[in-house]
């Protein structure tokens, strides 16, 4: 799938043209570089690399500092492979002309971490029924774990409290409202996930 | 963030609107449509809180219907709002006067402003 690197900015609301408030999440997307152009003979798959993100040469390993070398351009943040259905060379910029207003896209990113919640947030359980008639301290528990003597064990997998947040979420068909080439942002319609500033990934 | 005050200027940019505080009696020409017909109404009161910033912000008018208490929010940048008028700048002393609520009658006066700070 061609797509771009990018950082999430943030949300706003923009008026349709009848007047309805849509909810947009702004997007810096890109500008990207091409870092390695993969081939099926030498990497037996095709794939660009695309890398995004200013960071220190001090910073950086001397390996990564070569292989960005090679490329021509300075040491980046994140490195993530797309496949482009034309032909990407060595150094190459990809901007966010590579989207058009009013395609569907799906972002890709880091979901906010939330530390270890019980399994009425984490998996939508709904507790024990009642807050009154003799319930005193049940409200938000799990219920049964399943059968007794057979199976005589909990069933793995089975939903329990825990760590939630800070997984891979991709969030699919979001309308592109405006592309801002100059600025390299672009607006799409509904939320992304992850915090401000974090890295997502939009995909065609 | 300056990113985001970017866009909000070019896609839902806030109208030429006069300022109004909390404490101001402000009358809100906002366009209504029924079917495809489009006409005018005015909404009368006292600002009662303005929230958010940006495209997102909206203010609350309250007003007195016929003995009972009328509030409506509106979104600053809402293509629906014609005009506002501001009829009278009150002075009050804090951003949300919520306390109007509980206030009926003679308490429920707002002192006038007599100089406005241009």
């Amino acid at each position: 799938m061609p797509g771009l690197i990018g950082k999430k900015i943030g949300m706003t609301s923009v008026y349709s043209a009848e007047g309805k408030n849509v909810p947009c999440t702004v997007i810096e997307a890109g500008p990207c570089v091409v870092t390695q152009v993969k081939k099926v003979d030498t990497d037996g798959y095709e794939a660009v690399q695309l890398s995004y993100g200013e960071k220190r040469e001090k910073n950086t390993p001397k390996a990564l500092q070569g292989h960005f070398k090679k490329a021509k351009t300075t040491p980046k943040r994140k490195v993530v492979e797309f496949q482009f259905d034309e032909e990407k060379n060595l150094g190459d910029v990809v901007t966010s002309e590579l989207f058009e207003e009013g395609e569907f896209v799906d972002v890709v990113g880091t979901s906010k971490g939330k530390g270890f919640q019980g399994v009425v947030k984490r998996h939508g359980f709904a507790g024990v029924g009642d807050a009154t008639h003799g319930q005193h301290n049940r409200l938000r528990a799990p219920g049964s774990l399943g059968a007794g003597s057979t199976p005589s064990k909990v069933m793995k997998g089975m939903k329990m409290a825990g760590r939630m947040g800070g997984d891979r979420v991709t969030q699919q068909n979001l309308e592109v409202v405006k592309v801002y080439s100059e600025k390299n942002l672009i607006v799409v319609k509904g939320s992304i996930p992850g915090a401000k500033g974090s890295f997502v990934l939009i995909q065609k | 963030m300056d990113a985001i005050k970017f866009i909000e200027n070019d896609l839902s940019p806030i109208s030429e609107l006069p300022s109004f505080k909390t404490g101001d009696t402000i009358t809100v020409y906002y366009k209504i449509k029924e079917g495809n017909k489009e006409r005018t109404q005015h909404f009368q009161g006292v600002v009662l809180q303005r929230r958010n910033s940006g495209a997102n912000e909206t203010f609350t008018i309250r007003k007195m219907s016929g003995g009972i208490g009328v509030e409506r929010i509106f979104p600053l940048a809402s293509p629906f709002i014609e005009k506002i008028e501001v009829n009278k700048h009150g002075d009050v002393r804090r951003a949300r006067i919520f306390y109007l609520r509980e206030r009926t009658g003679k308490s429920a006066r707002i002192k006038e402003k007599k100089f406005i700070k241009k």
